[in-house]
Formats: C-alpha cells, sequence, structure tokens
C-alpha cells in the first residue's frame, strides 16, 4: 500500500484513477468520465457525468442508474482514446457485458479487471486473458480451500435437488443475484424439469436482458392466488427468501447458490437446505491461472483476501501489493 | 466409504429432524453390521485411536497441496475445520476407493506402530483415491471430533426405527462405556435380555420467566420459593436397584456422572427425582465451567471425580414407591421428597431449601442476595399445581437476577443469517488491557433492534479494516453494554476469562471507545 506501482493508474479517494487520461474506472463517487467494468451496483454507481461501458452494460446501466444517464457503449476489443491514452475492453467472464479495461499509454499497459470468473457459464462472454506489465485482480475466493468443481457437475447437482423437490412435489426456491448469478443459473439449468418462477426483480431484469438480446429465458411471475408452487423451481434474491413473498411457497426445500457455500461452516450458518457451490468468482485456480495467463510482473490485489493472496503472489514472483478499494466481491444473499 | 459419505451427505444437506432420522433408518437398515457399528460409534463421540499427529498431516496436506504451510495455515483458521481444510486444498482424486469404512479404520489402526514414512505413503495414497467429501471424513477418522448435527438423541430415533425398538430402550443400549473393538452390533442392539422400563425418564416440566411485575401472581402464601441453581437440569431414577441419570435433553448421563451409582449402597428405591446437578470445587459450589468440564466424556478421570464432585440439589419427587405422583399438589409432592432425603441420607442429594418471606418485597431482597451463594435468582412454585409436562405458563416461574454488563469497543463484525444475512448483526467484543490495547473477550449477538442494525451496518461497511470472508475487521469505535450471566478463568481465550450467555444490551452512544471498561473489570467480577 505503500509505494506507487504505477503512475498510469492510481488508487484514489474516488476510484481507479488514470491521470493523464482524466478517466475513473469503477468509481465509487461521482466524476466526470467514468469506465465501468459491470453492472453491479459497487462497480457502477450513479451521479458521474459519463460512462463508457461495453455495448452489452449499456441496457444494465440504464436500467440500474436511470435512462438518463450519459453512457457509450463500446465493443469488446475495440479501442478508443482518452487524452492520448488508449483504452479497450475485453471479456471477464463475470456476468453479462462485464469488462475488463486495458488501459495503455507510451508503451506500459495495465488491465483493471474488476470482477472476472475463468470458468464460461455460456453467456458472459468468456474470459480472455489480456497481456500487460500491470494486472489489478479482485482476490474474493484468493484462498487454496476455494476450487470449484466443473460448472457441469454443479448444475447436475442442482438439477437433481430439483426433481428430486419435483419427486416429493415441493417447490424449490433458490437464492441468486437478479444480475450475474439469476442468468447463468436459468442458462444451464435443465429447463425441461417443470415451470420456472422469478421474484419481481429477477423478471425485471431478465425482461431488460431479453429486450437488449443478451438473454432468452424468462422466468415467471409468481401469482399469489395460486397456491400450489410443487415441482417448480423459484429463483429469488437472497433478501425475497427472507420476506412475506416467500410465504408462498410453503414446504419448499430451500438452496443457496455461492461460492461460499464451498465451506461446510457457511452452509451450516445459512438457514437454507442446500448450499451449492456456484459463484461468478474466480477461484484459487481461475486467479492464478488468469494472472499468469497476462504475462504481468506487477499485480495490484483489490477486493477479497488481499493481504494473503498478495503475500501468496509474492512468494510466486510477482511484484504484488494490496489496495483497498469499495467493491464488495460476492456478498452472501446482499440486496440486488 | 462412498455409503458412510452418502449417508453424511444427507444429513449435512439438510436441517430438517425428520429428513435426518429418515436417512439414518435407511442407512442402519443397509449396513453392514461392522459399519453400523463404527458409524454409531462415531456418532456417539468414541473415535479410533489417533494414528498421526495432526501437525505431520498439515504439513503431507500443504506438499501434496503444492501451497507453503504458512498459506496451509492461513486457510486453516478461515476455515476453521482441519480436515475440511485438507479435503478442499488437496487435488483431485486419481482414482477411486471402494474400502468400507470398518476396513479403511482397520487399515488405520494397523499404520499405529509404523514409521511416518509408511504413515505418509498410505495417507497420500488414500487421499488421493477419494472425493471431497470423503476425504474430509477420512480426516475426521484421523482428527477425531465429529460433528454433523446429529444428536445421541436423533441417532437412537433412527436406529429405533430401522431396528423397530423403542427409542429409549435405544438410548439405554447405546449407554456405557463399550467400544466397536469390545462389542459386537448383535451385543449391542439385538440381544433379547434387555428390558428398558427401568431406566425411562418422565418428560420435564419446565418454567417460564416472570415478566412484569412479581407480587401480580398474587398472595405469596399460595408459592413456594427456592433459589434457582446454576447446574444441569437432571432427573434422578432408582428403579430395582439400578441407578439412571437423564439430562433435560434426554441423554442419559451415567458415564459423566458415576458418583450417583452410588445410591445403589442407600436406602430408598423406586424413585425418581427432579433436581438441578452440580459440582464442587474445594467444598464451594463449582462454576458452570467446571460442570461442563464433567460433560461429554465417556469416562471422568479419577483425577477430576476427586477434584470436582457432582451432587444434585432435589426439589421435586415424579416417582416415589414405584407410582407416579405427579398429579399430586406440589406442596404433598415437596412433603414425600422431604420423608425420601431423609431416608436416602446420603451427601449425594441435598434437598433444595424451601424460603420463607414475609412479603413480596422481602423476598426480593432475598433475590438480590441470591448471587452471593452462587445462585442464578429464585423459582416461585405454585403449592397446588401438579407436575406438567413441557414449558406451561401458571405452576412454576423462574424469577432471575440482573444479568452483569461491562461496556465493550466492536472489533470484528459477521454477516447476521436467517432474515438478517445482508445485516453485520454477530459482533466480536474487546475492552482494555493493562498495556492499552484492546483484547477481544467475547462474541455476542441479539439484543439490538433493526434499526440499529442497519445503522451499524453501514458503519462496518465504511469502516472496515480487511475482510475475511463474512467477517470484517472494523475500526475499533462503537461501544456497546455487554450482559452476561457468569464469568470464569479460560486458558482457550486471548483475555484468560470467559463468559455465560453473552449478548449486548444496548449501543453506549454516549461512550466513546476509550471509555470502555478494562480487562481488570472483568477480571475483578472474577471474585
Amino acid at each position: 500500500m505503500s509505494q506507487t506501482t504505477s503512475d498510469l493508474l492510481q488508487f484514489d479517494t474516488k476510484g481507479i484513477y488514470c491521470r493523464q487520461a482524466d478517466v475513473y474506472i469503477d468509481p465509487w463517487r461521482s466524476v466526470d468520465k467514468a469506465i465501468i467494468t459491470h453492472g453491479h451496483s459497487d462497480h457502477a454507481r450513479s451521479g458521474s457525468k459519463s460512462y463508457i461501458c461495453s455495448k452489452q452494460s449499456v441496457p444494465i446501466l440504464r436500467h440500474r442508474l436511470g435512462s438518463q444517464i450519459n453512457v457509450r457503449g463500446v465493443k469488446y476489443g475495440e479501442t478508443f482514446s482518452v487524452n492520448g491514452v488508449t483504452f479497450s475492453l475485453h471479456p471477464a467472464g463475470h456476468i453479462i457485458g462485464s469488462a475488463q479495461v486495458r488501459v495503455e499509454y507510451k508503451g506500459e499497459i495495465w488491465v483493471a479487471s474488476g470482477d472476472y470468473k475463468t470458468q464460461d457459464d455460456g453467456i458472459s462472454t468468456a474470459f480472455t486473458p489480456v497481456k500487460c506489465h500491470g494486472f489489478i485482480t479482485e482476490s474474493t475466493f484468493g484462498l487454496p480451500i476455494y476450487n470449484w468443481k466443473p460448472l457441469a457437475d454443479t448444475i447436475q447437482d442442482i438439477n437433481e435437488w430439483w426433481s428430486q423437490c419435483k419427486d416429493d412435489n415441493r417447490p424449490a426456491i433458490i437464492t441468486a443475484y437478479s444480475l450475474g448469478k439469476a442468468q447463468s443459473l436459468l442458462h444451464n439449468i435443465d429447463r425441461s424439469i417443470g415451470p420456472i418462477y422469478g421474484h419481481g426483480a429477477i423478471n425485471k431484469m431478465n425482461t431488460v436482458l431479453i429486450e437488449a438480446g443478451l438473454f432468452d429465458v424468462q422466468t415467471l411471475d409468481v401469482d399469489l392466488e395460486k397456491k400450489d408452487y410443487g415441482g417448480c423451481l423459484i429463483v429469488t434474491p437472497g433478501s425475497g427468501l427472507n420476506s412475506k413473498w416467500a410465504d408462498n411457497f410453503k414446504s419448499a426445500s430451500t438452496a443457496s447458490a455461492s461460492g461460499w457455500m464451498a465451506l461446510r461452516g457457511a452452509r451450516r450458518r445459512r438457514s437454507v437446505d442446500r448450499g451449492f457451490v456456484l459463484s461468478d468468482h474466480a477461484d484459487w485456480k481461475g486467479l492464478n491461472s488468469a494472472i499468469k495467463a497476462t504475462g504481468a510482473s506487477k499485480v495490484i490485489v483489490t477486493h477479497g483476501y488481499q493481504e494473503l493472496f498478495s503475500k501468496w503472489l509474492n512468494t510466486q514472483g510477482y511484484e504484488a501489493l494490496t489496495q483497498k478499494t469499495q467493491y464488495e466481491g460476492e456478498v452472501l444473499e446482499a440486496v440486488n | 466409504m462412498k455409503h458412510f459419505a452418502n449417508l453424511f451427505r444427507q444429513l449435512d444437506s439438510t436441517t430438517k429432524t425428520s429428513l435426518k432420522v429418515n436417512a439414518l433408518e435407511q442407512y442402519f437398515r443397509t449396513a453392514t453390521p461392522q459399519d453400523a457399528l463404527w458409524v454409531i460409534a462415531l456418532f456417539s463421540s468414541k473415535r479410533p485411536r489417533r494414528t498421526v499427529s495432526t501437525t505431520i498431516l498439515r504439513e503431507w496436506a500443504a506438499e501434496l497441496s503444492e501451497i507453503p504451510l504458512w498459506l496451509f495455515e492461513e486457510s486453516y483458521h478461515i476455515a476453521g475445520d482441519l480436515a475440511e481444510t485438507i479435503a478442499l486444498v488437496l487435488p483431485p482424486a486419481q482414482t477411486t476407493n471402494e474400502k468400507s469404512l470398518s476396513t479403511i479404520i482397520s487399515d488405520l489402526n494397523a499404520l499405529r506402530n509404523a514409521d511416518d514414512e509408511v504413515k505418509k505413503a498410505a495417507v497420500l495414497e488414500t487421499w488421493q483415491s477419494l472425493d471431497s467429501d470423503q476425504r474430509f471424513l477420512f480426516n475426521k477418522l484421523i482428527t477425531g471430533g465429529f460433528r454433523v448435527g446429529v444428536s445421541k438423541k436423533l441417532l437412537a430415533r433412527g436406529l429405533a426405527k430401522a431396528l423397530d425398538k423403542s427409542e429409549t430402550e435405544i438410548a439405554h443400549r447405546l449407554m456405557g462405556d463399550w467400544t466397536p473393538d469390545t462389542v459386537t452390533y448383535q451385543d449391542l442392539l439385538l440381544s433379547d435380555d434387555f428390558d428398558d422400563s427401568l431406566s425411562k425418564p418422565y418428560p420435564f416440566y419446565l418454567a417460564y420467566a416472570v415478566d412484569g411485575d412479581v407480587e401480580e401472581l398474587g398472595s405469596l402464601d399460595d408459592w413456594m420459593v427456592e433459589y434457582k441453581w446454576d447446574g444441569i437440569r437432571g432427573q434422578l431414577i432408582k428403579r430395582q436397584g439400578e441407578v439412571f441419570v437423564w439430562s433435560r435433553g434426554e441423554e442419559l448421563i451415567n458415564a459423566s456422572f458415576p458418583e450417583f451409582q452410588k445410591l445403589t449402597e442407600y436406602l430408598g428405591d423406586d424413585y425418581v427425582i427432579d433436581g438441578e446437578i452440580v459440582v464442587h470445587r474445594e467444598g464451594k459450589l463449582g462454576s458452570f465451567k467446571d460442570l461442563q468440564s464433567r460433560l461429554g466424556r465417556k469416562k471422568v478421570s479419577a483425577k477430576r471425580l476427586k477434584e470436582l464432585p457432582a451432587s444434585i440439589i432435589v426439589y421435586d419427587l415424579l416417582e416415589y414407591r414405584g407410582k407416579d405422583i405427579r398429579n399430586l399438589p406440589q406442596s404433598v409432592r415437596r412433603q414425600h421428597l422431604e420423608a425420601l432425603v431423609k431416608e436416602v441420607n446420603s451427601d449425594l442429594i441435598a434437598l433444595s431449601q424451601v424460603i420463607n418471606a414475609g412479603s413480596w418485597s422481602d423476598l426480593k431482597e432475598i433475590r438480590e442476595g441470591a448471587r452471593a451463594i452462587d445462585a442464578e435468582g429464585l423459582m416461585l412454585k405454585r403449592s397446588d399445581a401438579p407436575y406438567q409436562v413441557g414449558r406451561r405458563k401458571g405452576g412454576w416461574w423462574k424469577w432471575k437476577l440482573d444479568p452483569y454488563t461491562i461496556d465493550a469497543v466492536m472489533l470484528y463484525a459477521q454477516r447476521g443469517h436467517g432474515r438478517r444475512t445482508n445485516l453485520y448483526t454477530d459482533y466480536t467484543f474487546a475492552v482494555w488491557n493493562a498495556d492499552g490495547k484492546l483484547v477481544t473477550f467475547a462474541k455476542a449477538y441479539s439484543g439490538l433492534t433493526d434499526a440499529e442494525f442497519r445503522e451499524v451496518t453501514q458503519f462496518v461497511k465504511a469502516n472496515t479494516i480487511e475482510a475475511f470472508g463474512p467477517v470484517r475487521s472494523v475500526k475499533p469505535e462503537l461501544v456497546f453494554e455487554i450482559a452476561f450471566e457468569g464469568i470464569s478463568k479460560s486458558s482457550r481465550h486471548k483475555s484468560g476469562i470467559a463468559l455465560r450467555f453473552p449478548r449486548i444490551l444496548r449501543w453506549r452512544r454516549d461512550k466513546k471507545a476509550a471509555e470502555a471498561n478494562r480487562l481488570e473489570d472483568l477480571e475483578a467480577l472474577l471474585e
């Protein structure tokens, strides 16, 4: 935290700042010009004068920050220049539209990756490594205890759980972020098992994405008059599970889908029946392979197990240090 | 091992008692007797003897995972469980393993006297043949301490269903000092010469706390008043010369309190007594921690038995000379109890003293003095009431003392659960030590309103120093008043003390961190 590794990108009280271009990446306060990695609320905040993000993120930002915002969408890989600094966005695989920001000035290249995952979920354009000198990485799951099974295996577990609920004529309720987790779940799950209902927040998000041509699974609205949801899958943000709304699904089996579910203690502390290890963040192997693939020698570690992960990177020959930010990583059951 | 891992997955993936019982029933219906016997043993805290030290196990796991030992240790710190940490960091399995649970255990036992290199080769080979759940269980066989959310009661219920026997019979059969090496499944569970009616306890009657003014209970003349002791509620049964002690959780605790077996040598028989089990240290009542040190052990050492002898303070009689007398009025049961205690005439049984006060206000004064004699407060029992089943209003009231309180600084915050998942509701608190540093001494939750939790959550988010998964360390700024019921010395806590039932009483917005209490204030309460 003491030394400055880069003149190109600095961390100040508002966000990740490129002084040369006078541009912020994912600022947490209002700025003139912001480049946004993805639409989650800890990265995309309202109040800035202008925004640049991936083309896919534009409808998401308009939905979340207001249709009046001044936003410009760029294609993955397309370069644009601000005050002589060259920028481009590259897929981060985290959620639909998520991007890493490549910044190049006078031959020095940095990449701010926002949040990312290396497993391809089929709808968030797959992560592509970008060669750079310096890489800014998250570390939400930056410990060797976090290793995800192949996505297909976890999805298979969820399918089996849902099928079992169907056999028992019980509703199956699963919690997922309305933006990101909900879509990767809906895209991959076996939709032939039964009807899928969504909490209002999720249905609204799906509609936005479907209208933009970015997604194709619409979830049904819960009808409060309908009494029997046996065999149905209901997808809700964590907050929905704790609200009166959930009273519609008595006898339901409940599940939580999160990377934190890898730990038995975390599973047991949840008051849900099942915990599935499903994350939109890179696991230990993913973080390490992604960093290696950039060829970077300098790494700045942000949100997560920053101290431990940067200490580990230092033993692996990187020049790593930590920076404090206001990004949150994967929050268990947060309201979206 | 696969069969056992499957059972474990089922037990671990539900919070519903009925599903757990079903899973146990299905397992016991299909398992081999050898495997079933080991599962019963493991779930009753009887583990195989240790063959490998945990220190060396960590080194092997770090080596096989190609991570430095410090990173393994940090990961262990976060995961909180050694067996799980090892299972999670190891690379995926290379082969599969078809061995049964009992074979894996006997293979482990065979390693006991082998050199470390032989042990290492065997453990590493096994690790590489097991999936993550199986590895976790295998590691638990080595490190011990199976906690899978299966109480003895649940285990007994599952077995009872599988074997079509009564739950109390199973609970009784499982008691005692057996190990899978000294008994067969057949002898333990299926032998014919077994009669459980002798041991059967009655459901406990549970009191509500007095809320509001105690004088609303009417005339003091209608009430029998006793001290409320801080022990373990227990039912002491002696029938046909045999003695059984049950806890309120309906677990047989004969093994934890073997001294009560001496009652077979005293007069009196065919009685069931309700009372509070306490221990003594140097002639005085021991702390609750002393009492806990007697619990959950299959065998209490001779040293501990001598150092912390137990007795029972008795306050009710449910069965007298073989007859259920629960429907007799409290005052009549008390007369029989007094007669019985006189007849038995043993130091193991002490009669709970009846307090005679002239008025409610006299009684309030007596209650204030309860702590001086190590009581928690008073019990009020209606003289004409029967002994009821479960928690019911009317007959018995507990009238506890106000708790101790201390002002402490919040150092860590953790997300809550249930409907409070998006709030930080579990806090770790610290007080100042002599060097002017904050030392943590208690973790507490509850006691704040939802609005206050939201406000504290805002503070936590804005003042996080470091995040460890769901836990955050925060700037030491907020002061809370912590209430607790008891305090004792503890070598396991950094502060050197352990609190009983700590909880948040209120947020002291009027106090700054520097004004929080000091460790010496807590130590002074140790008396």
